[in-house]
């Protein structure tokens, strides 16, 4: 049944020895010419025909699509807060006006200690998700790739996800005293679970065909981790990072607030901490304000950049 | 001068048997591709093309026979582009590039290369989602050139296509392959599309897959698919191909 044909290959194409490619551009003028008619005429006629052209939004359209309704939204939040204050709903050492809070911003910041407390917290909360990522990227390779491992710990590494890391707070204490070593600890077991977890849930929305492709293309092992695995992921991983993110930071307002000495420098958790002792509800509600910027800036700044980034090239972005 | 003189082929299927559990999906098939052949394998739904190809290029391994594939890790092409979305056109071909252990500085130029050898010049920096399905298997052709395998196995390559595209798209492969002499396995259950390009169809059954009957084409290129040699032929094989089909109705 095996062929046994003695058929000498000459029906077609060069007559060359198995040279490939040894002759580039050759064979190729003289077919155009041939009885096919224009090939390559019509081949770009087709591809001129299919291909979607994709435009850039112009960036005025873009600003009133994109930024004028949530000016919007603040502007109405302004209004209403200003109006419940200016009927006195509450007695105004409970619920200040949008303008005492803003002085009480503006006392801060002649006191020039503004900036070094917003950094004291931002610098901590980086440094701890730097080194969640690091962490949580080999474990969540690791849940996703290795059977056993999924098994064991995928589950526990799902159920931490929902513990609030404030309940880590008060072991964190007994464990490493009232040091940078509780903050750290206290941010690494909130972002690390979710760092992983999204990188397990990238892997799992992998084409498998592109997991074929990658080793028909001979991309295995740690090659076909770099080159297929992580790339393919990555929509996944990085709102696995925009979690870990939210996760860092929560974590570290709870670990600021609750942790408190000296030694420990004052970050935005322990200002609001100090609003708190002073009845001072113009601070609390400034520094509460601190916090949410600092959050929505990173996720401005950082990780939707980023995303859009991503999702644009591989043409999922709407 | 008889066939074991020549050169080495560029894969030699011997009596190979593939059961998923207990169902067998390929009995005894025996099939060589010679050096820079063209082959296709015809077959219905559950004859096991795809299973066959798989085995061919590693991704599994038989049950009973042997694979030998003598030309290194054959390419392969599948329905569906499989480009990778992350990377732009010529990024996808250098990538296979560098797989195979070219030196960073030769890639751009061999992947422009490419690209031309498929008409796609200037592409190297579109989009896998700018370009159109016709140019995305086009690009998917250079990526599985670019490994430099002497054997491409192509796994219905065309089936997702518009009959015109896939009408240029089979004289490209038929340039592309007289340009680089490498030799093609490609499965179908397109019968004009198995006879239009191959320099031998083999008609596999179904379950379980076996070689039913082989055709030498010796009708000379250019081919086109409305060809009344094609036509002719195409009719020979797809009673027979109706036969194989007929008997899995009979129980």
């Amino acid at each position: 049944m095996a062929d046994t044909e003695t058929r000498p290959k000459t029906a077609d194409g060069p007559a060359a020895p198995p040279a490939a490619a040894a002759e580039p551009a050759t064979g190729r003028r003289e077919q155009d010419g041939g009885p096919g008619g224009d090939l390559a005429g019509l081949e770009a006629g087709l591809d001129a025909l299919d291909t979607r052209t994709t435009s850039r939004t112009p960036l005025p359209v873009l600003l009133r699509r994109k930024a004028l309704p949530p000016l919007v939204a603040v502007v109405l939040v302004l209004g209403l807060w200003q109006t419940a204050f200016a009927l006195e709903l509450k007695p105004d050492y409970q619920l200040p006006g949008p303008l005492m809070v803003w002085d009480a911003l503006a006392e801060e910041w002649y006191k020039g200690t503004i900036l070094s407390i917003v950094w004291q917290s931002v610098s901590r909360g980086a440094l701890g998700f730097a080194v969640a990522l690091l962490a949580g990227t080999p474990l969540g390779l690791l849940v996703a790739r290795v059977r056993p491992v999924r098994a064991a710990i995928g589950p526990i590494l799902s159920g931490l996800q929902s513990l609030p890391s404030v309940a880590w707070v008060p072991a964190a204490i007994i464990w490493f005293g009232l040091t940078d070593a509780t903050i750290y600890a206290v941010v690494l077991l909130g972002a690390v679970p979710s760092i992983a977890n999204g990188l397990v849930a990238g892997v799992d929305r992998i084409d498998p065909l592109h997991l074929r492709a990658g080793t028909v293309l001979g991309a295995t092992g740690l090659s076909g981790v770099r080159h297929v695995l992580l790339p393919a992921a990555l929509p996944g991983y990085i709102s696995g990072l925009k979690q870990g993110w939210a996760f860092s930071w929560r974590s570290l307002m709870a670990a600021e607030l609750i942790a408190t000495s000296p030694e420990l420098g004052v970050g935005l958790g322990r200002l609001l901490e100090t609003g708190r002792a002073y009845q001072d509800m113009p601070l609390v509600l400034g520094a509460i304000l601190l916090i949410l910027l600092v959050g929505i800036g990173i996720e401005l700044l950082v990780f939707a950049p980023l995303e859009r980034r991503v999702l644009r090239h591989r043409g999922l972005l709407r | 001068m008889t066939a074991t003189t020549t050169t080495r082929p560029a894969a030699r299927i011997t009596h190979v048997s593939k059961s998923f559990g207990p169902q067998q999906v390929l009995d005894d098939i025996s099939v060589d591709v010679a050096d820079g052949e063209f082959v296709t394998l015809l077959g219905a739904s559950g004859c096991g093309k795809s299973t066959l190809l798989n085995l061919v290029a590693g991704l599994d391994t038989p049950t009973s026979g042997t694979v030998e594939v003598p030309g290194g890790r054959p390419a392969l092409m599948f329905q569906e582009h499989a480009l990778f979305p992350w990377l732009t056109a010529g990024g996808n071909i250098e990538l296979a590039l560098k797989l195979r252990g070219m030196p960073k500085a030769e890639r751009p130029a061999e992947a422009e290369r490419l690209l031309e050898l498929v008409r796609l010049k200037g592409a190297h920096r579109k989009r896998v989602h700018e370009l159109s399905g016709g140019m995305r298997q086009r690009v998917a052709l250079a990526r599985a050139l670019a490994q430099d395998s002497e054997l491409l196995l192509m796994d219905e390559p065309f089936a997702a296509l518009d009959a015109i595209t896939r009408d240029v798209l089979h004289e490209e492969l038929t340039r592309v392959r007289a340009e680089t002499n490498v030799a093609v396995l490609f499965v179908t259950h397109n019968v004009r599309e198995a006879v239009r390009l191959a320099e031998r169809v083999v008609l596999l059954s179904s379950r379980p897959g076996r070689v039913a009957r082989e055709w030498q084409v010796d009708i000379p290129h250019p081919r086109r698919i409305e060809d009344a040699d094609v036509a002719a032929l195409s009719v020979e094989i797809t009673e027979q191909l109706r036969g194989e089909i007929r008997r899995h109705g009979r129980h």
